[in-house]
């Protein structure tokens, strides 16, 4: 057993013909975990015998026929969705000896549809970076080539379903983070519109961009569990109560008159070449299944990175205000007062990036550059989103490439935050407006996996599935492998 | 404009972070650069455009009714917590 059980819909596959059961399916993902984690430092956290009871509970389920379809599928969970009584890190020294009272409405949603959870994988710090460098455990590695990041800051979610090591994961998404590791790792990567899926019990970075999402092997994996996560929540507010259309029965291979625009500003000299051409061959395969391409111009998009880093900054200064090494967390030493108690307890716990947002987010919101920072960030994000939401009058969908480059060497861009802020170049736009989007894999570049990247108009995932899913019936590039995994 | 480490320490102060002496200027250096890039967005016209606070249409009141539920068990609350006595948290003395 290997390859073959690789995916979502494979292990249904088994689990429904009953070739294997719920244990087995979990015992195979562990001992994948057992070989091969080390070199890839994708779990942080892995519950054996927790997993082993949910999968026989699921075999109980599935020989009595009351089992939900996901029942018995394995999953792995981003590190900062909350897991009662277990570690729930958020890759930070401020929350290492942290285990949540609750659980997340993701986590137990997953958990009421039968889904497995074989532990949490690795990410940036609090969900802050581009290549899961900024790491407590240490970087996630690249199973294309384990002296390569991730991508971040969904980085051991993407590197787990690329090598193998679960069949699906999930992310989130604030800036970036699902479609860039998708993209560097060669797997399928969706972030929903903003208010698609619950954020309560995701420990919050940028509460106006954060949203969860699905990393898998293939858009028909990703559809079936997004599917599972969607809903309003009583307990999230920005939760929206909207129908959720059964994403998977909508996929049906054809994109006949699908109107694609191109986002032509994309193409310009910071995009590696290869890159540009392997994105135009994956869209040119969606032409000849009868899409149509739109040249399209988003002439405001070069100011969407500051933008998003003024926004997300200012977030997160606001959102890590709660780590104050009182009610949970890390407390220094022998405090001299409240005062020392609070700077040196953060000092201590957050890491060099995370510090950074903070002091530059905290900026931002100060007397005396609020107007020109944050209130203009929030202008240009409005100008941003109008100019997306105009050209997706007469498109279906917008694509481009998902990321700049492929996955860069670990330590590469350690000293230079702006250089990694730009990693970010391609994904932000349909974050700070709230629209969903999706990462495919298309061909590879010097054998790394590339990215393509379509953005969908508001609460339309199926159109980006569909899209998706029609690319991966005509070509096999989310089918490859990384070798030795 | 720079970012001096004055402007550090003032930030600093508000966000509650201790900076250590020796990393001042580092510190100093990278949020320079990190505010020049930020100041690629004052060559955008924004002029009537008004701010956009999160991508959500309008916020429905999305109150729930003011009923008090179980919530979380204060004990399990306080597990973690680095000093909590009697279900208060201890911190260093602030009244005299």
């Amino acid at each position: 057993m290997s390859g073959e059980l690789s995916g979502v819909a494979e292990v249904v596959d088994h689990l429904t013909r009953g070739t294997l059961s719920c244990v087995e399916v979990t015992t195979h993902f562990l001992q994948r975990i057992d070989a091969h984690n080390a070199h890839l430092n994708a779990l942080v956290d892995v519950d054996t015998e927790r997993a082993l009871a949910s999968a026989q509970q699921a075999d109980q389920l599935r020989a009595k026929g009351s089992a939900p379809p996901l029942a018995g599928v394995p999953i792995v969970h981003k590190a900062l969705f909350c897991v009662k009584d277990r570690p729930t890190t958020c890759a930070s020294r401020m929350l290492e000896t942290f285990s949540s009272p609750f659980d997340a409405t993701v986590v137990a949603k997953l958990e009421r549809a039968g889904m497995v959870m074989l532990g949490t994988a690795n990410m940036d710090e609090f969900a802050m970076g581009s290549s899961n460098e900024n790491s407590v455990h240490g970087p996630a590695r690249n199973p294309w080539d384990t002296a390569r990041v991730t991508g971040g800051s969904s980085g051991g979610s993407a590197a787990a379903v690329a090598a193998g090591l679960a069949p699906v994961a999930t992310g989130t998404d604030t800036g970036g983070s699902i479609r860039q590791p998708a993209a560097l790792c060669g797997v399928t990567g969706i972030k929903p519109t903003y208010g698609r899926v619950s954020r309560f019990g995701m420990i919050a970075f940028a509460s106006s961009l954060d949203q969860a999402g699905v990393l898998a092997t293939s858009a028909r994996d990703a559809a079936v569990v997004l599917q599972t996560m969607c809903g309003a929540d009583p307990a999230d507010a920005t939760s929206v109560d909207r129908a959720v259309p059964d994403f998977a029965s909508e996929l049906n291979g054809s994109v006949k008159g699908l109107r694609i625009g191109v986002v032509e500003d994309y193409f310009d000299d910071r995009l590696d070449p290869e890159i540009a051409a392997s994105v135009r061959t994956a869209l040119d395969a969606l032409v000849e299944a009868g899409a149509r391409l739109v040249p399209v111009s988003l002439p405001s998009v070069a100011a969407a990175v500051p933008a998003y880093y003024v926004v997300s900054s200012a977030e997160c200064s606001s959102n890590l205000s709660r780590f104050d090494g009182v009610r949970y967390g890390r407390r220094c030493e022998n405090p001299a007062d409240l005062d020392d108690l609070y700077t040196r307890s953060r000092a201590e716990g957050f890491g060099a990036e995370v510090q950074r947002r903070i002091l530059a987010g905290t900026y931002v919101l100060s007397a005396g550059y609020y107007d020109a920072y944050y209130l203009k960030a929030q202008r240009v994000r409005r100008r941003i989103a109008n100019e997306l939401a105009d050209v997706l009058r007469d498109v279906d969908v917008l694509a481009g490439p998902t990321a700049p480059e492929t996955a860069f060497a670990v330590g590469e861009k350690a000293d230079d935050p702006v250089a990694m802020y730009l990693s970010d170049i391609y994904t932000v736009s349909a974050s700070l407006a709230g629209l969903p989007a999706i990462s495919a894999p298309c061909r590879p570049s010097r054998g790394l996996p590339v990215g393509v990247q379509f953005v969908g108009r508001p609460f339309d995932e199926s159109t980006l599935l569909r899209t998706v899913h029609a690319l991966q019936c005509v070509t096999d590039w989310h089918q490859q492998r990384p070798a030795g995994f | 404009m720079g970012f001096s480490t004055d402007d550090v320490m003032r930030v600093a102060r508000l966000a509650r972070l201790s900076v250590a002496d020796e990393d001042v200027e580092q510190v100093a250096a990278d949020l320079q650069k990190i505010v020049r890039f930020m100041d690629e967005l004052s060559a955008v016209d924004t002029e009537g455009v008004a701010p956009m606070a999160h991508p959500l249409g309008e916020l429905e009141a999305a109150l729930r009714a003011d009923v008090p539920d179980a919530g979380i068990d204060r004990d399990r609350l306080q597990r973690d917590a680095p000093d909590a006595v009697d279900g208060f948290y201890r911190v260093p003395r602030v009244v005299e």
